[in-house]
């Protein structure tokens, strides 16, 4: 059965059908993550004082990762006007661009920003044990200062208390950690950190820069540029803490919005990529025979497209910047 | 715009409708360098000190309003579209000020807050 009107428009619409069609699924689109941003707005508000992160993400990679999907909705719409002005030559190249800005930013997403995550662990303290650790949350300057107390202990693993799910992983950055000790030395003349215990009941935590250095005013707020993991290391009895865990969506309300609303934004430009290299090889061929019907084609897919850049338009400051 | 009732594909497309669109492409591409710098404009934004983290939630969100405006106007083409589409998206609207609403309505609880 030959679909009607696909580069007519219908009387009583003033459309052709897909457009139309596009148009409809973007207004449930628009509710879907709507609510998932309602989810973030609610989560945030709620979030118990320190347990909100902030300056956690790479600023320069999700900068980057913008203007690569910035410039991927302009050569969509160019892609478009080449096949508006019957230039196939042109049409090839601009959606072969398009495409491969979306697969860079599922590569850096999928395979840099997400996979870190996984491998960076953090450590609640119990309220009640807060004072203990002084040295690697800095509350007492904090509060000097009237900031936000710290809670939270963070870095990467070297040693996990018995039984702990973390442990393969701890050994293996306890491995790395060694290496470079013995490379670059300690970052105190003559105190070697301590890298794993006796103990079976402790944590050890090679520490980010804020847990390093508590009381520098530099970490009181975000940063351009991501500080690097320091050679400090501390040790945490796991009595001391409310909950640990890797950087996965159960550490905390904000681990869980990121990874949903990015990883639904992130199937979404998968799903783009699909539909864009069905059109630039195999259903390209249709410009043979009907070039407009083939130029509304991408004008449609152009339309999700330039949604998805728009979520990002929104998830980009969300999340990276605020 | 552009709705040339191609009746025959193999024709090709009108002189019309050829100039329409070449006249945009520099529209488009000057719109993408503005997208891009008002991201870089964002960036900067997000650290500089409106005295609360509130003021610098509005300031960002104004400045992603204004960035996705631009892409739903010139680039999704909603600058001029026709009313059927217009329609769709204020019904989207009103509902998902009303999904929203509510959102805002659970966080301040105005039944069972005393």
């Amino acid at each position: 059965m030959e679909i009607p009107y696909t580069t007519s428009a219908r009387r009583d619409t003033g459309l052709w059908n897909s457009k139309i069609g596009i148009w409809l699924f973007l207004a449930s689109e628009v509710m879907l993550f709507g609510g998932l941003f309602s989810s973030y707005i609610f989560l945030r508000l709620g979030a118990a004082p320190g347990y909100w992160p902030r300056g956690l993400l790479n600023v320069p990679v999700g900068t980057l990762n913008t203007a690569i999907l910035i410039a991927s909705s302009v050569t969509v719409v160019l892609a478009w006007a080449a096949l508006k002005m019957r230039n196939f030559a042109q049409y090839k190249l601009f959606m072969g661009i398009t495409i491969v800005c979306g697969v860079i930013f599922l590569v850096v997403k999928l395979a840099y920003e997400w996979p870190q995550k996984f491998v960076h662990f953090g450590a609640y303290i119990k309220d009640d044990a807060l004072s203990k650790y002084e040295a690697q949350l800095g509350n007492e300057y904090l509060k000097s200062k009237g900031i936000t107390l710290r809670n939270e202990i963070s870095g990467h693993l070297l040693d996990a208390p018995e039984g702990s799910p973390f442990a393969e992983v701890a050994k293996k950055n306890a491995e790395h950690f060694q290496h470079l000790l013995h490379e670059h030395g300690p970052a105190h003349e003559g105190h070697a950190p301590v890298v794993q215990t006796p103990e079976t009941d402790d944590y050890v935590i090679q520490l980010d820069a804020i847990n390093a250095n508590p009381t520098d005013p530099g970490n009181e707020r975000p940063h351009f540029l991501p500080k690097e993991l320091t050679m400090q290391t501390a040790v945490i009895k796991a009595a001391d803490v409310k909950f640990a865990s890797m950087f996965t969506p159960n550490h905390n309300p904000y681990f869980s919005t990121y990874f949903m609303i990015t990883g639904l934004h992130g199937l979404h430009v998968l799903a783009g990529v699909l539909v864009f290299i069905y059109f630039w090889i195999p259903g390209a061929a249709l410009y043979k025979t009907n070039p407009e019907h083939l130029a509304n084609r991408v004008e449609v897919a152009g339309l999700f497209w330039h949604f998805v850049d728009l979520v990002w338009i929104f998830v980009f400051p969300l999340f990276y910047l605020l | 715009m552009n709705h040339s009732p191609a009746t025959d594909p193999h024709q090709a497309p009108d002189a019309h409708t050829v100039d329409h669109v070449r006249r945009d492409l520099k529209k488009y591409i000057g719109i993408g360098i503005t997208l891009l710098v008002f991201t870089l404009i964002t960036v900067a934004l997000s650290y500089v000190n409106f005295g609360t983290i509130k003021a610098n939630f509005i300031v960002a969100m104004v400045v992603a309003t204004f960035k996705a405006g631009l892409v739903a106007a010139i680039f999704m083409h909603l600058m001029a579209e026709r009313w059927t589409i217009y329609r769709v998206l204020l019904i989207t609207a009103f509902f998902v000020a009303g999904l929203f609403l509510l959102t805002l309505l659970a966080w301040y609880d105005p039944i069972s807050r005393h």
